[in-house]
């Protein structure tokens, strides 16, 4: 069972409250989740039970109206089920908070974070800047950026390691750059369902319907993958690991199976998978386009293979490689395609 | 007289805040502050060149094809390197879809939602309003956005996904696209220009596009009813949107969509007349930000936050154009590649004219119905079997800028590269123009003065129009 729940029941409890506040991020988990599969978004929502308090991209209000529904959030006189943070959290110049003010106010966005979150029934990250820091943490990190519950993948964060949220649960962790749409309404439909729980989070709290795949699962660069017949170039449609930097055998996403915007996912695009849903994605020590190597070898092999076999079973498997494959690797189209046998499939 | 803090201003992208100073009910002085620091261009020192092109789409989530074509740009023009015909096409038809998609989403779920406000009850077209256009509830609000979605989709043959993709290079795209995609994307394409004729317009976007004034633009809307583009006309005429937001009139476009040897749209500036740009003549002051440092050119610039300087007010820097505010955006886009109703709207006709709420919001619509056809065209020059990437390397030492145009403006990169490393990279985006703080001379920025004269305080809500009327995006804004 990937986390699912065994009892067959849902517990619709409407209306399951949603208050989503941004901080130090882009906006782009907003934009993804408004790429929410061919439906109209809120309805759907609406029909599960969630309902929308305020979100900064959809809600009428404004100005001193936000500051208002803050405020009665906070203080418990408006029911949060689910805060959605979004971006992270920065708690520079020297622990003030003002690299990020709220807007309107002269609070560091930081508080109303901790108030609200101590008030709202389960507290999600939406997006690796949220859960760990993410983009915002790069560099030398001079916002001092930090993630809900986490910095990079030390516990601990805005939050504290061993904080829960009134629900019983961590910060669930959504993570992603961005994350996809379908994890976030997912997540707040189980939560809405009354059927999530710890047992449905792995062990960095993301919810384990996505994170308990690796993004290499579904890549349609897969033949190419098994013959270690690599791409060398940007437009290359040979296996992304071996010279240009994926890592999509080691990331935690569902992103090949379920894909992106209809059809599409990095791999699909060409480009590597720098593996954005797991801590510290935004500083891997070498350039995201190449592979780190030590004596030929890639270092960031699958995780749980023997180093051994899997260098081994790569030089077989060179050995093996159809001309069509191998020239297919370093080409921007077929070169060769799969030959039409006049026999038929035995 | 009166001094109001207002903000969040939510449906704009990012935080924002305004203080007004308030006499008789109207705005006589405004300053746009920026509340968000979160330091890309710290971050981009000392990494790879390369990797500018996974950090660059992550400053802003809703213009991060915008984001990643200038840096591609950028660094194409540090290693001397010319995009492939077909990643060239490719590119402009994802940033194409990227702006349009903007366009759009601003329309609907960030512009019109206000003129749901109970502030309006009993104007002749409220009730209609609140039925469409009401944030979350209205019927457009919902309705539009599987129709963005499936607009969207063509981002996954185009460049893996949205937002956020690796797959823009300086040689072009990361992917070759096949005879069979050329096929989807034209349908695609053909799907949302359906829906946009049905509910947008319900006209033709080559009749939409040849508009050519504000005369003809009245005649149209009179003529029967115009979908929702027709609903704002009713408003703006009633509200008076026209006299609402007056900005500099100075428009400056980078110009957009690179073709084999122009620009589709070109670029200049425009303050009555036709003038070449000068990128040289730009420049980031920053005596009214949280900065230490002087006035630069961006290929020289520093950023350093400094959050007890006393004279700052906003992380945002002050670009200006030989020393002068610059509004960009759709409008001056339009207004300097010459599109008649765009420069009739800015001459004003003996109307009030010049950059405002009403043109501002017209020439984004215009520009939906003049580039989704253009970009049918561009769909069917692909030629799949020929390269859609060129190679090149990135000198050790080396410089190069990079400048396009998001959905809401110009957007510069300037990198610099020393020892193969970003030993410099500067970000000038659309809303740093448009929200600039004061320069050291005392100029307004281009909200700033576009605010003063607006009627605020209490049940108001023009403050509101005309700040949405620029279709800010903060997170670009300081980045």
């Amino acid at each position: 069972m990937n986390g699912a729940h065994e009892t067959g029941f849902f517990e619709m409890k409407a209306p399951f409250n949603l208050l989503w506040l941004q901080s130090a991020g882009c906006g782009g988990c907003t934009m993804s989740l408004l790429c929410s599969g061919g439906r109209e978004l809120t309805a759907a929502l609406e029909a599960v039970g969630v309902r929308i308090l305020w979100h900064p991209s959809l809600s009428e209000e404004s100005g001193a109206e936000v500051q208002r529904i803050l405020e009665q959030c906070a203080r418990g006189e408006l029911a949060v089920d689910a805060l959605c943070v979004e971006g992270a959290l920065l708690r520079g110049p020297r622990g003030t908070g003002r690299f990020h003010r709220h807007a309107g106010s002269t609070r560091p966005m930081m508080d109303w974070v901790k108030e609200i979150a101590q008030a709202a029934r389960y507290t999600l990250a939406v997006g690796s800047c949220a859960a760990w820091g993410g983009v915002a943490a790069a560099g030398e990190n001079v916002t001092d950026a930090c993630g809900l519950q986490f910095e990079g993948d030390q516990p601990g964060g805005l939050l504290g390691a061993g904080w829960k949220s009134r629900g019983g649960l961590p910060v669930i962790n959504i993570a992603g750059c961005p994350c996809h749409p379908d994890w976030i309404t997912e997540t707040l439909t189980a939560l809405a369902l009354g059927v999530f729980g710890q047992k449905d989070l792995d062990t960095l709290n993301r919810p384990r319907f996505f994170a308990d795949h690796l993004v290499h699962h579904g890549c349609t660069r897969n033949e190419y993958y098994e013959f270690k017949a690599s791409a060398h170039k940007p437009s290359d449609l040979g296996c992304l690991m071996e010279n240009m930097g994926c890592k999509g055998t080691q990331a935690h996403a569902d992103c090949n199976i379920r894909l992106w915007n209809g059809n599409g996912s990095c791999a699909r695009g060409g480009a590597p998978c720098i593996s954005c849903t797991e801590p510290g994605f935004e500083e891997p020590g070498h350039p995201f386009h190449e592979t780190p190597k030590l004596a030929g070898i890639p270092i960031g092999l699958p995780t749980d293979m023997p180093k051994a076999w899997f260098v081994a079973l790569a030089a077989l498997s060179k050995s093996a490689t159809p001309k069509r494959v191998r020239d297919n690797a370093v080409a921007d189209h077929q070169v060769v395609v799969p030959p039409v046998k006049k026999t038929g499939l035995k | 007289m009166t001094r109001l803090v207002v903000g969040p201003f939510n449906r704009v992208e990012g935080d924002l805040e305004v203080t007004l100073e308030v006499k008789d009910g109207r705005i006589i002085e405004a300053w746009a502050g920026s509340p968000l620091y979160r330091g890309f261009e710290q971050i981009l020192r000392g990494k790879h060149p390369m990797d500018a092109l996974m950090f660059a789409p992550r400053i802003c989530g809703i213009c991060s094809v915008s984001q990643s074509m200038a840096a591609a740009a950028a660094l194409a023009d540090a290693m001397g390197l010319a995009p492939a015909p077909n990643g060239r096409i490719t590119r402009n038809l994802a940033h194409a879809v990227e702006n349009v998609a903007d366009h759009f989403t601003h329309f609907y779920l960030f512009f019109m939602p206000d003129f749901a406000r109970a502030e309006y009850t009993g104007r002749s077209w409220h009730a209609r309003a609140t039925e469409r256009f009401r944030a979350v509830h209205g019927s457009a609000a919902g309705a539009i956005l599987p129709a963005r979605t499936a607009f969207l989709s063509a981002m996954a043959t185009l460049v893996g996904k949205w937002p956020h993709s690796l797959a823009i290079q300086p040689g072009g795209v990361a992917r070759a696209l096949e005879a069979s995609e050329k096929i989807r994307l034209f349908a695609l394409l053909r799907d949302f220009r359906r829906h946009v004729e049905t509910v947008l317009f319900n006209d033709a976007l080559e009749a939409v596009a040849a508009l050519d004034s504000d005369a003809a633009l009245a005649r149209w809307a009179a003529d029967k009813p115009r979908g929702d583009f027709g609903a704002f006309l009713e408003i703006a005429e009633d509200l008076q949107l026209d006299k609402l937001g007056r900005g500099v009139g100075r428009f400056m476009s980078y110009g957009n969509y690179p073709q084999e040897k122009s620009q589709f749209l070109r670029d200049g500036v425009w303050d009555g007349q036709l003038h070449a740009l000068d990128a040289q003549a730009i420049a980031e002051d920053i005596s009214h930000a949280w900065l230490e440092g002087e006035t630069r050119h961006p290929a020289q610039g520093v950023t350093r936050p400094q959050d007890e300087k006393a004279a700052g007010y906003t992380w945002c820097k002050a670009p200006r154009l030989a020393g002068l505010p610059m509004e960009t955006g759709a409008l001056a886009r339009q207004v300097v590649n010459g599109h008649p109703l765009a420069r009739d709207l800015v001459a004003g006709n003996g109307k009030s004219g010049g950059g405002n709420v009403k043109s501002r919001v017209v020439a984004r619509l215009l520009e939906i119905a003049v580039i989704l056809p253009e970009m049918e065209q561009w769909v069917q020059q692909l030629a799949p079997g020929e390269p859609f990437c060129t190679q090149g390397e990135m000198p050790r030492e080396a410089a190069g800028a990079g400048r396009v145009e998001a959905a809401r403006g110009s957007l510069g990169h300037w990198i610099t590269v020393e020892g193969g490393r970003i030993a410099n990279y500067q970000i000038v985006s659309p809303t740093t123009w448009n929200f600039s703080p004061r320069d050291s001379g005392g100029t307004p920025g281009p909200l700033e003065q576009a605010l003063v004269g607006t009627p605020a305080g209490e049940g108001n809500v023009a403050v509101q129009h005309v700040v949405r009327s620029f279709d800010p995006c903060m997170v670009c804004t300081v980045h």
